[in-house]
């Protein structure tokens, strides 16, 4: 790298020949490879372990017009014990991701079971405002105790070249953080091209993301193993030239316990060992939580129980 | 230990029913041969798998004359009816496919991932391939006559492939065949000869005759073969032009290659990668287009080989019934003792050599992924097929510089090109004296793309329209 990394946001102009410098992807290949990582074959003790840790990565989300305080609540219940009363307990997830009105309840209900409180922010999930009024919605979600923000990137000004701003606003609202978690939306449905998913993970990692994610479920297609592959890259990468680790968290469409093992196994191969607990990996997700716990009854039972016996919360 | 150990996900063996021996397939019938019977081994295990018959000259003449009886029939047919059997065929091979996949690597010790994923499927694409040739030959500009009796030898890296790259285009076109398969790997050519009975393929079309070189010498000098076509070593495809030489037999070579993989500092890093790993790491690097030289642009030298050996470190060697095995075992101890020799002259002449940590098993035939670096073009390796999982890096300058040194070779089967600019693709494959020259990708393979070399990589091409020259007549 010719520019020392700390220059690179200096102006428009260099973050645009660092980002532009990055090697290109190959989309036939990247596929391919994503693909081929996606045929492991994940069996006994192997899908036992990765079930757990699957469980544990979740970021139990709901995101929707009609949430109420009620509906986070039962939510926040299932997030601290997943498996209900189950003898062998499931872990607890990573944590609930909510609107901001809604963080102060979530906070109150997995107070002190090590289940965090993210909450989206930044005119989520369009991230079509002003910059005053995503800094302040961040700042109102973490002053109602949310220990992770998942803000969502200017996907407009990102694909019109103006990466300056993308910058400029990802370290605004980093600055707004305070000690949470900064997850940083690229949207990587709209971005569309491998390259610009490439190029949206190192300016979102430069401007001090401690996460990279991939979408905010409102679009499709959203966490594809490719993209996640891409991002897996980036935060590896990144750790090479810069020490820092950033973890990587694919949300959207990732339903069942085969997906999320796929996901791990390109942890696994791809970034490595390192990310592979939920301080660096996260599943964004709502209806993959139960598959894994089917999946994780059949393991230990043999048999497969109806739909009845997980809770719907 | 590891957070995320894979547990092993062995394919199952029950699929596949091995016999304690196996005669000749002459005629549409298996029977003894009259040489003394080999074994065929488990390479990962060293075990015995089956006693092989052996064909002698004369076994071979009896299959030669039941193809020469079987051509009057088989040639007489229309077209539209040898694919219906083609297509039969082709079906069989899907519906088996896993019993076949299975068999495959236990004998030739490839991976299940890649005999499941890789050969299976394109055996079966060649033989629906070339069944829809069959009544269209008058459109393919090579005439409609088929030659004869085609005495065809086949190589033991990818067993099942090479007989469908032989067999679909020679019975397609209407010519019957004899067909010798390696003596290391002779067992789907036999289950093969069980589906040509499955699929009532009239006796004689196909014949297949097991034993070692010889056999196949017998089959090449047979006076009644009228075109000899061989996958395999430069050296014994030297043997087999001098013995064709002078008769009318036709004769096409795919021989072997020591392919440059040409990586320039504006590549897709990460896929380049891919490409490298595939390149050489494909079938424990028992490939003849194998991209055995790395040609790396000098300025991403570093970088480009310290994610390659970060990639390295990832790959899987072990069982090649795991699932998630990358890199199964050696074909044979006589090819594990040749990589053994090239890479020890590797080192001796100077060229570093670097191996991930890997455990290899205590039993079998097995070779850790390998990689030379500061490998010049007069070094051994640079210049020798090792046709095992050895890389020998190069470096370059310019664009010209790796053309000259990518030719720079007896060899011209294969090529790779890594750039994100097309006009470089088009200038390099234009220059690159190789067969097959691949960019921003490597072993792909397609039944409809021609397949061959220059110079001392052979000469004919198979696959495609040009793969129907080799079988008819024009």
């Amino acid at each position: 790298m010719t520019t020392s990394l700390a220059d690179v946001a200096a102006s428009g102009a260099t973050l645009r020949a660092f980002l532009h410098g990055l090697p290109g992807v190959d989309r036939v290949g990247a596929d391919q490879r994503a693909a081929t990582l996606g045929t492991r074959s994940i069996k006994t003790t192997a899908k036992s372990t990765a079930i757990d840790l699957a469980i544990s990565m979740v970021d139990l989300t709901t995101l929707e017009g009609a949430d109420t305080a009620g509906k986070v609540r039962a939510m926040c219940t299932k997030a601290v014990r997943p498996g209900g009363d189950a003898p062998d307990v499931a872990p607890h997830v990573a944590a609930v991701c909510v609107y901001p009105d809604l963080v102060a309840v979530a906070a109150e209900a997995v107070r002190g079971s090590g289940v965090k409180v993210a909450s989206v922010a930044t005119a989520f999930p369009s991230g079509r405002s002003s910059l005053e009024v995503k800094v302040s919605e961040t700042a109102l979600a973490v002053a109602a105790g949310a220990d992770e923000i998942d803000m969502v990137i200017d996907r407009g000004a990102f694909l019109s070249g103006d990466y300056l701003k993308v910058h400029e606003e990802i370290v605004a609202v980093k600055a707004a953080c305070g000690a949470a978690h900064l997850k940083v939306i690229l949207e990587t449905g709209e971005l569309a091209t491998y390259d610009n998913v490439r190029r949206a993970s190192w300016l979102a990692m430069l401007a001090g993301a401690d996460f990279i994610k991939t979408s905010t479920g409102k679009v499709s297609p959203a966490a594809t193993l490719p993209v996640t592959l891409i991002m897996l890259e980036a935060v590896r990468d990144f750790r090479a030239a810069t020490g820092r680790q950033v973890g990587v968290k694919p949300a959207g469409g990732i339903r069942t316990t085969k997906d999320a093992i796929k996901n791990l196994v390109l942890v696994n191969e791809t970034a490595g060992e390192d990310w592979l607990t939920p301080e660096w990996f996260r599943l964004g997700a709502s209806s993959l939580l139960n598959d894994l716990l089917v999946q994780r009854q059949k393991l230990t039972t043999g048999r497969y129980a109806g739909p009845d016996y997980f809770t719907l919360d | 230990m590891a957070i995320f150990e894979y547990a092993p996900a062995p394919e199952s063996r029950d699929v596949v029913d091995i016999k304690p021996s196996y005669g000749l397939f002459i005629n549409g019938e298996f029977t003894d041969g009259s040489g003394p019977s080999f074994k065929t081994v488990d390479p990962a295990t060293e075990e015995p798998l089956a006693e092989i018959a052996a064909a002698t000259s004369d076994d071979v003449d009896r299959a030669v004359q039941a193809a020469r009886k079987a051509f009057g029939v088989w040639s007489a047919l229309p077209g539209v009816e040898r694919a219906k059997y083609l297509f039969r065929i082709a079906r069989i091979i899907q519906e088996r496919a896993r019993e076949l996949a299975v068999l495959e690597s236990i004998d030739n010790g490839k991976p299940i991932r890649e005999s499941r994923d890789v050969d299976l499927p394109l055996v079966a694409a060649h033989f629906f391939y070339y069944a829809g040739w069959a009544d269209k030959l008058e459109y393919a500009g090579f005439g409609t006559k088929p030659l004869g009796v085609a005495g065809q030898v086949i190589p033991w890296n990818f067993p099942l492939l090479m007989l469908a790259w032989k067999v679909a285009p020679a019975l397609a076109c209407g010519n019957t065949v004899v067909l010798k398969p390696a003596e290391t790997t002779p067992l789907t050519a036999l289950l093969f000869a069980e589906i040509c009975r499955q699929a009532d393929l009239p006796p004689g079309v196909v014949n297949i005759v097991t034993g070692a070189g010889d056999t196949g010498a017998a089959v090449v000098a047979h006076p009644d073969v009228d075109k000899v076509a061989f996958t395999g070593s430069t050296d014994v495809g030297r043997i087999i032009a001098r013995a064709v030489a002078g008769t009318d037999k036709r004769l096409t070579l795919e021989l072997g290659g020591k392919a440059a993989n040409i990586v320039f500092e504006d590549a897709a890093v990460d896929q380049a990668v891919e490409g490298i790993v595939n390149g050489i790491f494909f079938n424990q690097g028992h490939v003849c287009c194998a991209g055995s030289r790395l040609l790396v642009q000098e300025s991403i030298k570093d970088d480009l080989l310290a994610a390659l050996k970060r990639r390295m470190g990832t790959l899987r060697v072990g069982d090649p019934l795991d699932k998630n095995t990358d890199i199964g075992a050696i074909n044979s101890a006589e090819q594990l003792a040749r990589i053994r020799e090239l890479s020890e002259i590797g080192e001796a002449e100077g060229a570093e050599r670097w191996s991930p940590a890997c455990e290899l098993p205590e039993r079998g035939y097995w070779f850790p992924p390998t990689v030379f670096t500061g490998v010049a073009q007069s070094h051994t390796i640079a210049r020798d097929e090792i046709f095992g999982p050895v890389l020998s890096v190069l470096t370059f300058r310019t664009p010209a510089e790796a053309v000259e040194k990518a030719n720079n070779t007896p060899y011209g089967l294969s090529a790779g090109i890594w750039t994100e600019k097309g006009s470089r693709i088009l200038w390099m494959a234009d220059k690159l004296r190789a067969g097959v020259v691949w960019a921003n990708t490597f072993n792909k393979f397609d039944p409809t793309s021609p397949f061959g070399g220059y110079k001392e990589s052979g000469y004919g091409r198979e696959g495609g329209l040009h793969g129907l020259e080799a079988y008819l007549d024009g």
